[in-house]
């Protein structure tokens, strides 16, 4: 999928992720996709539910290893 | 500014019915699944992403004069929120140290009684998940029923009575909680005790729990006899301590029974659980103090955080033992069941030691409610 902006939040725990996330979000544009890597298992969870709550659109998520990928679109 | 609150101190403030509230800023799902419960408990949810330009939203909603406590799953969220919080409000705010994780791995040990001709009966309350097990002194030795995988709690107490753990009973293949018996027993040189016909599929060495067996140990001769009642699952033993106390494992509990649906068919098993509660459990002394393996309700705590009461008590009042025609029992505890525990069958191969998880796995495994209760 291609990507506005790739944030890698790896190694980092809650709520960075997050907090990093949202501060990405806010200089995309409408309808841009942000990817966010974590390996933060509790932002498996979060970031989905970040996302619906900001009006963003979860578009796909993975897993390699380790790593948790999100991909969002803003809303 | 904040400060921390240790599990031990939320814990300590339950019992004490201590005014307390708490802002729970995990996901929705994760509160509505479990959160911190307690008569003097007030809680209230705000997902901490929905507070990331400001905690505005909440503050009108926290009451003035209580102690307020922010909780996440692990910490670091909660010190976020709780330092906005605290500026917002120009007063201390607390966080959970450790976070839900630690809340659900602490036990707080109670001193539930002595025995006549010496001993001590303890148990551990873990509020987190309503588990209780138990560890029994006799003299400068000790055995623990059920014991949890978070071991260290019965090390430091051990230490704290100066005691030697010989004895680990489980009086079941558990499925809600990874157990700790098999482990303490390596660590410390314990022998591991379980019924042989739930052991039918573990992979190491117990010593067979069979009915009739009387374990004696410590200088106070305290004795633990095996007392088969099979339901909840086909091996489930009870265990009778001096003649005095009833330690029932996952068959009967304070305000309600056992499920008999965990390792196998609910229809298989039925019929075991209508007998021990109806037939074998009637013909023992009335007076026998029950303990059981789990409290569903705070209300079931004493003042000292205790939880126990008489069988012929239980007869009088327990849900579970009040239906007198069999086909109801059935249709009760077959229809009635509440979901399965988390990962109840990775837990039970865990216990028989077809699984290594590692702690965090652990800890994933455990998460979520109490669901070994017929409600």
């Amino acid at each position: 999928m291609e990507s506005t902006k790739v944030l890698d939040a790896k190694g980092l725990a809650c709520p960075m992720p997050v907090v990093k996330a949202k501060k990405e979000m806010d200089q995309l544009q409408s309808g841009d996709i942000l990817e966010v890597h974590t390996t933060d298992s509790g932002a498996a969870a979060d970031i989905p539910a970040w996302a619906k709550t900001g009006g963003h659109e979860l578009v796909q998520q993975d897993k390699e290893g380790e790593v948790l990928k999100f991909w969002m679109k803003k809303g | 500014m904040i400060e921390k609150m240790s599990a031990k101190q939320v814990a300590q403030k339950v019992i004490a019915k201590e005014n307390l509230f708490i802002l729970d800023v995990r996901n929705e799902d994760a509160y509505e699944d479990w959160k911190i419960e307690g008569p003097s408990i007030e809680s209230m949810n705000k997902p901490y992403f929905e507070m990331l330009d400001g905690v505005e939203e909440v503050v009108g909603d926290i009451p003035a004069e209580q102690d307020v406590l922010v909780a996440c799953a692990k910490e670091g969220s909660s010190m976020f929120v709780a330092e906005q919080l605290a500026e917002a409000l120009d007063r201390t705010v607390y966080y959970l140290e450790g976070g839900m994780k630690t809340w659900s791995e602490h036990l707080e040990p109670v001193h539930v009684g002595d025995l006549e001709g010496g001993g001590s009966v303890y148990q551990f309350v873990r509020l987190g998940k309503g588990c209780l097990t138990y560890m029994i002194k006799s003299g400068n030795e000790a055995a623990i029923i059920d014991p949890l995988r978070m071991v260290n709690h019965y090390e430091d107490f051990a230490e704290e009575l100066n005691v030697e753990v010989l004895h680990l009973i489980d009086t079941h293949l558990h499925a809600d909680h990874i157990s700790g018996g098999r482990r303490l027993a390596e660590k410390h040189g314990g022998t591991y005790h379980l019924p042989p016909k739930d052991a039918g599929e573990v992979q190491f060495h117990y010593e067979p729990l069979e009915d009739g067996k009387v374990i004696t140990f410590g200088a106070d001769q305290v004795k633990i006899r095996a007392f088969y009642s099979p339901g909840h699952t086909i091996g489930s033993t009870s265990l009778i301590v001096n003649e005095t106390y009833l330690f029932t494992g996952d068959i009967l509990f304070i305000d309600s029974i056992g499920r008999p649906d965990l390792a196998g068919l609910a229809e298989d098993w039925v019929g075991d659980l209508r007998e021990t509660l109806y037939d074998r459990y009637k013909q023992l002394d009335q007076n026998l103090m029950v303990l059981p393996a789990h409290f569903a309700k705070m209300k079931e705590l004493d003042e000292k955080g205790r939880v126990f009461a008489t069988l012929g008590e239980l007869y009088q009042e327990n849900h579970g033992l009040q239906i007198e025609d069999e086909g109801e029992f059935r249709r009760v505890v077959t229809e009635n069941l509440p979901p399965q525990p988390n990962s109840y069958q990775e837990i039970r191969e865990t216990n028989m030691g077809k699984r290594e998880p590692n702690e965090e796995e652990e800890t994933e495994m455990e998460i979520g409610p109490n669901r070994c209760a017929v409600s």
